[in-house]
């Protein structure tokens, strides 16, 4: 009775974590989302705690007041530094996976039969479950944990490559792969290789995560985010928790659409990113012909913004660094008030996580519907007065219209060539993160304002006032 | 791959294995449908809040809480080592959980509509 009990707890909940998704889907229902998200979870908690078996709650207790003093401090970061917080959170989601899994094994192994469960045998088809989950929430551990060192700048971000990189990772992740397959014919006789297995993994997601450079990491982060769901799903197969399953497939889903969306925003394979190394080959190629770039004031900038009747502003990582965004909604109010019609461009891949911009901008409480997507600001472009492009590189170069020899050739650009007037706010004239020249900063319609992001934006808000 | 083999060998092997066979196609089942809504509904949500989306799907992924609290509750002495693997794993879930969603709303707040009189 009371395990029927639990499992109808489970089904409510999996229906309440899938409604949570679905209000995701336009600001104005997303917080219902939330809401639901959390009754969902308390359920399941509830739930579990009701497991026969259960005798002991002051290790429980202990556990989840562990987790509320951690949780509440990563919850409070600062907008900018959500990519590595969403990294560190997949790499205690991937380890929390894993320590499970070896805590199952080990019980299954000693015939241990405190737990209530179906069988307490290592059958082959648990055996198999088990290396899937290991392995997927140990390489989730270490390879978060490198992609939020990486975001946090205490690894150098620029790709770390050697000689026969792929063929180390390759055959490492072979040699983990053949050891589940042994393991999972002779799952008792055999145990060593689990412990094996999980060093193989660990060591996986490390050497994954190296060659790949900081403007892959939304890409990179959405894949560990379905790893972490998928290490979930192989764990309700394990505990045979539909529960788990279902809720570990949505994670896992949203993970791949995600990744999915930022490979196609960089016209770019899985492959490519992750074993491509990007920006680290393409750097030597071809001399660069000396060419000018033009400059401006911040004063002449201002005049010319003044007299527009539409300004769209290109977001980048560099928004991000500067920490402009505060800046910026001045400037729009300056503008507005004005009489001019700001838009903000967002390329989908612009920042170090999908949505990163429109998370800054919507902090600085910028209205959301003045966020436009690539895909629908292009076409308008033409019409533009001024384009200002702020902080972001790659994201505008036409080359990757035209030329075909540029490692962008083909990735989907915001057209901010094509306004009337171009202003890049930019610290210097060295090459993007991918160490390829950007043509817009030499075209005719395009003037430079050097300086740091928040200054020059200041510095422009000011003289609109003067 | 596939799984097929297996279910012919645990069937082979004697009847105790076919309830296992049966609640892992049952999963198998529930996997697969879990994707396709999985799918469809991440399709529809706004890429404006792609990055809230991040962070609630960290507080979902953290549904590992479920596997680890039965581990941290068994009878205590007998099993310290599994025992403690479980409260570690319940820790980085509960932690997921708590971040997960007080971030998610934080950052739903700030997105807001124009105020109307603006334009």
């Amino acid at each position: 009775m009371k395990e029927i009990c639990i499992q109808l707890i489970y089904l409510v909940s999996t229906a309440l974590f899938i409604l949570s998704l679905k209000w995701m889907s336009h600001p104005a229902t997303a917080r219902r989302g939330i809401v639901s998200g959390v009754v969902a979870m308390v359920a399941a908690v509830g739930g579990a705690w009701m497991t026969p078996g259960i005798e002991s709650y002051h290790w429980i207790i202990g556990a989840i007041a562990v987790g509320f003093v951690l949780g509440v401090p990563l919850a409070m970061v600062p907008l900018t530094a959500v990519p590595q917080r969403t990294a560190l959170s997949h790499a205690f989601g991937g380890l929390a996976a894993g320590l499970v899994g070896v805590a199952e094994f080990y019980l299954m192994y000693n015939h241990d039969k405190v737990l209530p469960r179906e069988s307490w045998e290592l059958t082959r088809f648990t055996t198999g479950a088990l290396t899937a989950e290991v392995i997927l929430g140990f390489l989730t551990f270490t390879g978060s944990l490198m992609a939020a060192g990486k975001l946090q700048e205490w690894i150098p971000t620029r790709p770390i490559t050697y000689k026969g990189q792929n063929a180390i990772n390759f055959s490492l992740m072979g040699v983990a792969l053949l050891c589940g397959t042994l393991l999972v014919y002779w799952p008792t006789t055999l145990w060593f290789l689990f412990p094996l297995i999980i060093l193989l993994s660990l060591a996986f997601g490390v050497l994954l995560i190296i060659p790949i450079g900081g403007a892959d990491m939304p890409t990179v982060i959405a894949l560990l985010n379905s790893y972490a769901g998928l290490s979930a799903v192989a764990m309700g197969f394990v505990l045979k928790n539909n529960l788990l399953i279902a809720a570990g497939a949505l994670d896992g889903s949203s993970g791949l659409i995600l990744s999915i969306i930022m490979c196609k925003a960089m016209n770019r394979s899985f492959t490519n990113v992750l074993f491509g190394a990007f920006g680290q080959v393409q750097a030597a190629s071809g001399a660069i012909e000396q060419r000018t770039a033009k400059s401006a004031t911040a004063e002449d900038a201002a005049q010319i913004m003044d007299a527009a009747r539409t300004v769209v502003i290109i977001p980048g990582y560099g928004m991000a660094v500067a920490q402009a965004q505060h800046r910026v909604r001045e400037l729009y109010d300056a503008l507005t008030k004005r009489g001019v019609t700001v838009k903000f461009a967002v390329h989908p891949v612009a920042g170090r996580m999908p949505g990163h911009m429109n998370v800054l901008l919507a902090e600085a409480e910028i209205p959301y519907d003045r966020l436009i997507e690539m895909e629908e600001i292009n076409p308008e472009m033409p019409e533009v007065d001024v384009a200002v492009v702020l902080g972001a590189n790659d994201v505008v170069n036409p080359a990757a219209r035209h030329d075909k020899s540029s490692p962008i050739y083909g990735m989907p650009i915001i057209d901010a060539d094509k306004a009337k007037t171009v202003f890049v706010i930019k610290r210097s004239m060295n090459p993007g993160f991918a160490g390829i020249e950007n043509e817009l900063f030499f075209a005719d319609n395009t003037l430079m304002l050097f300086g740091d992001a928040k200054v020059v934006i200041t510095n422009l808000v000011q003289a609109l006032k003067g | 791959m596939t799984y097929a083999p297996w279910i012919l060998v645990a069937e082979a092997e004697g009847a105790q294995l076919s309830s296992e066979t049966t609640a892992f196609l049952t999963s198998l089942f529930t996997l697969m449908l879990a994707t396709f809504i999985g799918l469809e509904v991440i399709k529809n949500v706004s890429r404006l809040l792609h990055t809230p989306l991040m962070s609630l799907t960290n507080a979902i992924s953290a549904i590992a809480v479920v596997g680890s609290i039965v581990l941290a509750g068994q009878k205590a002495p007998s099993n310290l080592f599994t025992t403690i693997l479980g409260a570690i794993a319940l820790a980085c879930s509960m932690t997921n959980i708590v971040s997960g969603f007080i971030l998610t709303d934080r950052m739903l707040k700030m997105f807001k509509k124009r105020e109307p009189g603006k334009s």
